[in-house]
């Protein structure tokens, strides 16, 4: 009965109510005890029992201290009881209702019945050591002590929410501290756009005293800085509109780069390029995703597609199958056989690219593999081309 | 005896790797097939060791450094007894085969060929001077093993060209 101590019933911010019984006696071992009728608290923390009459009487057992339980069943004029076996005391402990104790163990009487649930949800909460998690601050826990049996200083539902409110503005301080920095930036960047575009239409208007050098350096400048107006939620809305813009957006981008890397892109590397262009206003690989998805549909001049393999391409319409077959199987016969990364080296492709266009010509039948410890190389298929018996 | 002549696939590396698509890997074990007929009869080989064949010249090919993988020796010969041109002498096991550059009833057909044209017909032989004899020793069939005769001759045995008698001897009509 020692390992009690007073508190005000509230339970930390951390803890979880469990379960909770009412009708409840305390035995200290198998003595009795003033604490006859009240309600017992399961928490993931501690055992609490509130007095019925006196609601500031309120006492608490860390679960912590409990080494074991057992139950024994009701009887003829005999309630069930949960034992609470118990671990010594810790010497400076805050105060309790009882100094010291002969008994190690405690018994809960459950006047009202209710004690097979109780104990399942004890055994459970035990096992699961939340204790162990979440060490009490030591704060807090002088907080607590101070609260005697008659300083409930917090009570109630406006203690609750005064707690929140704090725990509230001390997230936003430390969100606000770490993104000071890039907040900045972002101001700083702000300016610098409205600055280059306040240049741009003065350029168009043909305004101030601007030679013709200057004009060219400045768009220059311009176009690095990437697409003027991009495409983004606040200027478009969500869902099925925003993508289909996205889409128009993205084919306006990369019809130029995809022309020059030979009609396809890795999904990847078009994110890369993409959100290197738009600058501040970056895209999300799933709104990239979707907007992609939509190229076809929308009758833009590019569309995904994915090989065999799972590796994501956005390739240009004009840029047939056919194509790509006949151009790889004349490269590889030009150079008598070749790798990925010779082929990637010679066409300029990357080398996952290359890959691809080489499977995929294999599978035609234009190709054939040598497969060695010195990696995959292709030749042309003599198989299909050259007779079994030379004549 | 003349060296053996290698087909052009010998020397074409992805011949040593089994060709994933079905079209070209058709055409590879066609190729594969062939060769190891070919092969086996330009060294007078009735049987064949997996292990040691493929070690050997058949299916190394040390100048240009490509050996077929077991996997792939394994599926040119299944290919191979699939058309009944070997058979396994330990079926589980797999480690040695029956080779049958040609079935045993095209060797009937060539034995019987050669009897008639020597006038044999009507006459007792022993099998031992028909592919050991001096006679016949710029046949193709000079040399074969027993196993083999014995079916060739059985073959010509169902069409009533030949009788066989006992294991040693047998007569041609």
């Amino acid at each position: 009965m020692d390992r009690f101590v007073w508190t005000n019933g509230l339970l930390e911010p951390y803890e979880d109510l469990k379960a909770q019984q009412h009708g409840i006696k305390i035995y200290d071992g198998e003595d009795k005890t003033p604490f006859e009728y009240g309600t017992l608290i399961l928490t993931s923390h501690r055992l609490i029992w509130r007095d019925h009459k006196r609601s500031d009487c309120v006492l608490a057992l860390p679960l912590s201290q409990i080494v074991f339980l057992e139950e024994t069943e009701s009887g003829l004029g005999k309630s069930a009881k949960i034992v609470v076996h118990l671990s010594p005391a810790p010497p400076n402990r805050p105060p309790g209702p009882v100094a010291s104790s002969q008994n190690s163990y405690i018994r809960l009487s459950f006047k009202d019945a209710g004690e097979t649930e109780f104990h399942r949800r004890f055994i459970e909460e035990l096992a699961r050591r939340s204790w162990e998690m979440t060490q009490p601050h030591p704060a807090q826990q002088q907080q607590a002590e101070q609260a005697g049996p008659t300083g409930a200083r917090r009570a109630g539902i406006v203690g609750i929410e005064r707690k929140l409110e704090q725990k509230r503005k001390e997230t936003d301080q430390t969100i606000s501290v770490a993104f000071e920095d890039l907040s900045n930036l972002m101001e700083k960047a702000k300016d610098m756009v409205s600055l280059s575009k306040t240049i741009a239409q003065k350029i168009q208007d043909k305004q101030g005293a601007i030679s013709e050098d200057e004009t060219v350096q400045f768009k220059s400048y311009l176009l690095s800085l990437g697409i003027p107006n991009p495409v983004t939620r606040e200027t478009h809305g969500s869902g099925t509109n925003y993508h289909m813009q996205l889409a128009k957006e993205l084919a306006q981008v990369l019809q130029q780069p995809l022309e020059e890397c030979g009609g396809m892109m890795s999904l990847a590397d078009v994110y890369c390029r993409v959100n290197r262009a738009r600058g501040m206003e970056l895209l999300s690989p799933d709104d990239l995703l979707n907007a992609c998805k939509l190229l076809e549909a929308l009758k833009l001049p590019m569309r995904l597609r994915e090989f065999d393999s799972g590796v994501v391409v956005v390739q240009l319409v004009s840029h047939s199958e056919e194509e790509v077959v006949r151009e790889t199987s004349r490269l590889v016969e030009e150079s008598g056989s070749l790798t990925a990364e010779e082929l990637s080296r010679v066409a300029s492709f990357s080398v996952m690219l290359a890959r691809e266009r080489l499977l995929t010509t294999e599978k035609k039948g234009l190709l054939c593999r040598d497969d060695t410890v010195e990696g995959l190389r292709f030749y042309p298929n003599l198989f299909s081309t050259k007779p079994v018996m030379e004549p | 005896m003349a060296e053996f002549q290698w087909p052009w696939q010998y020397n074409f590396p992805p011949f040593f790797t089994i060709q994933p698509n079905k079209d070209t890997q058709a055409k590879q074990l066609e190729a594969w097939c062939l060769l190891v007929l070919s092969y086996c009869r330009h060294r007078r080989q009735y049987s064949l060791d997996v292990t040691d064949a493929q070690d050997s010249p058949l299916f190394h090919n040390q100048k240009i450094g490509r050996k077929l993988p077991l996997e792939a020796v394994y599926t040119v010969l299944e290919e191979l007894r699939k058309k009944g041109n070997i058979e396994w002498t330990d079926p589980k096991k797999r480690n040695r085969c029956l080779i049958m550059w040609r079935t045993p009833e095209e060797w009937g057909k060539i034995i019987y060929q050669w009897v008639t044209s020597n006038g044999m017909n009507n006459t007792v032989c022993t099998t031992y001077e028909l592919v050991n004899g001096d006679d016949t020793s710029n046949q193709e069939f000079h040399g074969m093993e027993s196993w083999l005769l014995t079916r060739a001759l059985e073959t010509l045995q169902l069409e009533r060209k030949a009788e066989l008698m006992g294991s040693e001897g047998v007569k041609f009509f």
